[in-house]
């Protein structure tokens, strides 16, 4: 399976393992143009080795994830394209 | 503590029924011990193990009901596939099937979130829109309802029975087929893929406000996005799910 480019919420499987409140609902300002959208809205790059969301007006690479699966699982999470990260409690 | 939930954890669920819905498609309804339930349009992962530990996993989204209590996939045979042909052809009732869920709460509809909705829908990307129809029944609501549905033939359009019988009994929602490649003789209906003028005949009229869902291959979403937005639709209220050009 190569890279498929989908929406934002097709990363919220892996980011769930990470994240315990509601990441596709989340709002993400994006550093480099400032657009602040729902995660669910923006674009998802998923791949066996990881996913990339990618900022849906600008392109910038808001998160990286990526997961080892072999031994205890270990993530690595780069963040740098987000502004900050707006989550809410789902009630 | 409200809102607090646990992370999210792999389980089993158990194969009840699997029903071939068209010649491509097919129906796994499964029992989820432990499912706390789920809200129309949300997806489980789904992960296969072979013998010797290798793993694959793939997104499904949900079509039935939350109401129902359980767990309805829909998944389409894709004959290079990894994953998708184990469950249509292997998978038989009492079976295990590991998966997690539910994901993702941005493509999702609540009954009170009210309408009107305007659903598009290209092949397999019917599940969760399906799923949003069903629950709209279950919970009473008459918020009005346009299904716009695109399949490649007449054969091919999943739970096509299902969906005359809900509009025949429901004048609140309204179905449109296209197909794609072949139409039956005598077919009255639209024969060609989804364009700007067809959503412009289609959809509601912008003063309603409508609250679009679009699912399905990842060019057919991208086309419908882009013509709904060109045709005055606010981006924010034109939600969108991919399927991709491959699900395995």
């Amino acid at each position: 399976m190569g890279e498929q480019r989908l929406d934002g919420n097709a990363a919220a499987g892996l980011l769930a393992e990470i994240f315990t409140l509601e990441i596709t609902t989340a709002r993400a300002a994006c550093v480099r143009c400032g657009a602040a959208r729902e995660i669910g809205s923006q674009m998802a790059y998923v791949s066996e080795i990881g996913t990339v969301v990618r900022c849906a007006t600008c392109d910038n690479a808001l998160i990286r994830v990526a997961r080892q699966d072999d031994g205890p699982q270990r993530y690595w999470l780069d963040l740098k394209g987000i502004e900050y990260l707006q989550l809410e409690e789902r009630l | 503590m409200a809102g607090v939930r646990r992370k999210l954890a792999w389980r089993i669920g158990e194969v009840l029924e699997t029903s071939p819905d068209t010649p491509r498609t097919k129906s796994l309804i499964l029992e989820v011990p432990g499912w706390e339930g789920h809200r129309a349009g949300q997806h489980v992962d789904v992960r296969l193990t072979a013998e010797d530990g290798y793993q694959a996993q793939r997104s499904y989204s949900i079509a039935s009901a939350p109401e129902n209590g359980r767990v309805e996939l829909l998944v389409e045979r894709l004959d290079d596939g990894e994953v998708s042909p184990y469950l249509t052809d292997e998978l038989r009732a009492g079976d295990n099937l590991e998966l997690r869920g539910p994901i993702g709460g941005w493509f999702a509809w609540d009954a009170s979130e009210g309408g009107p909705l305007l659903l598009v829908a290209g092949g397999s990307g019917i599940a969760p829109l399906m799923a949003m129809i069903r629950h709209r029944k279950a919970a009473g609501s008459d918020t009005p309802v346009r299904l716009l549905f695109s399949s490649r033939s007449y054969e091919d359009v999943i739970f096509r029975e299902e969906l005359e019988r809900l509009a025949a009994e429901d004048e609140t929602l309204e179905i449109t087929h296209t197909l794609t490649r072949s139409a039956p003789p005598g077919w009255k209906g639209y024969h060609r893929r989804i364009d700007e003028e067809m959503l412009g005949e289609v959809a509601f009229s912008l003063g309603e406000m409508p609250l679009a869902f679009v699912c399905g291959p990842t060019p057919l979403v991208e086309a419908v996005a882009t013509d709904l937005v060109k045709l005055g639709h606010e981006p924010a209220r034109v939600k969108t799910e991919r399927f991709g050009p491959t699900g395995g």
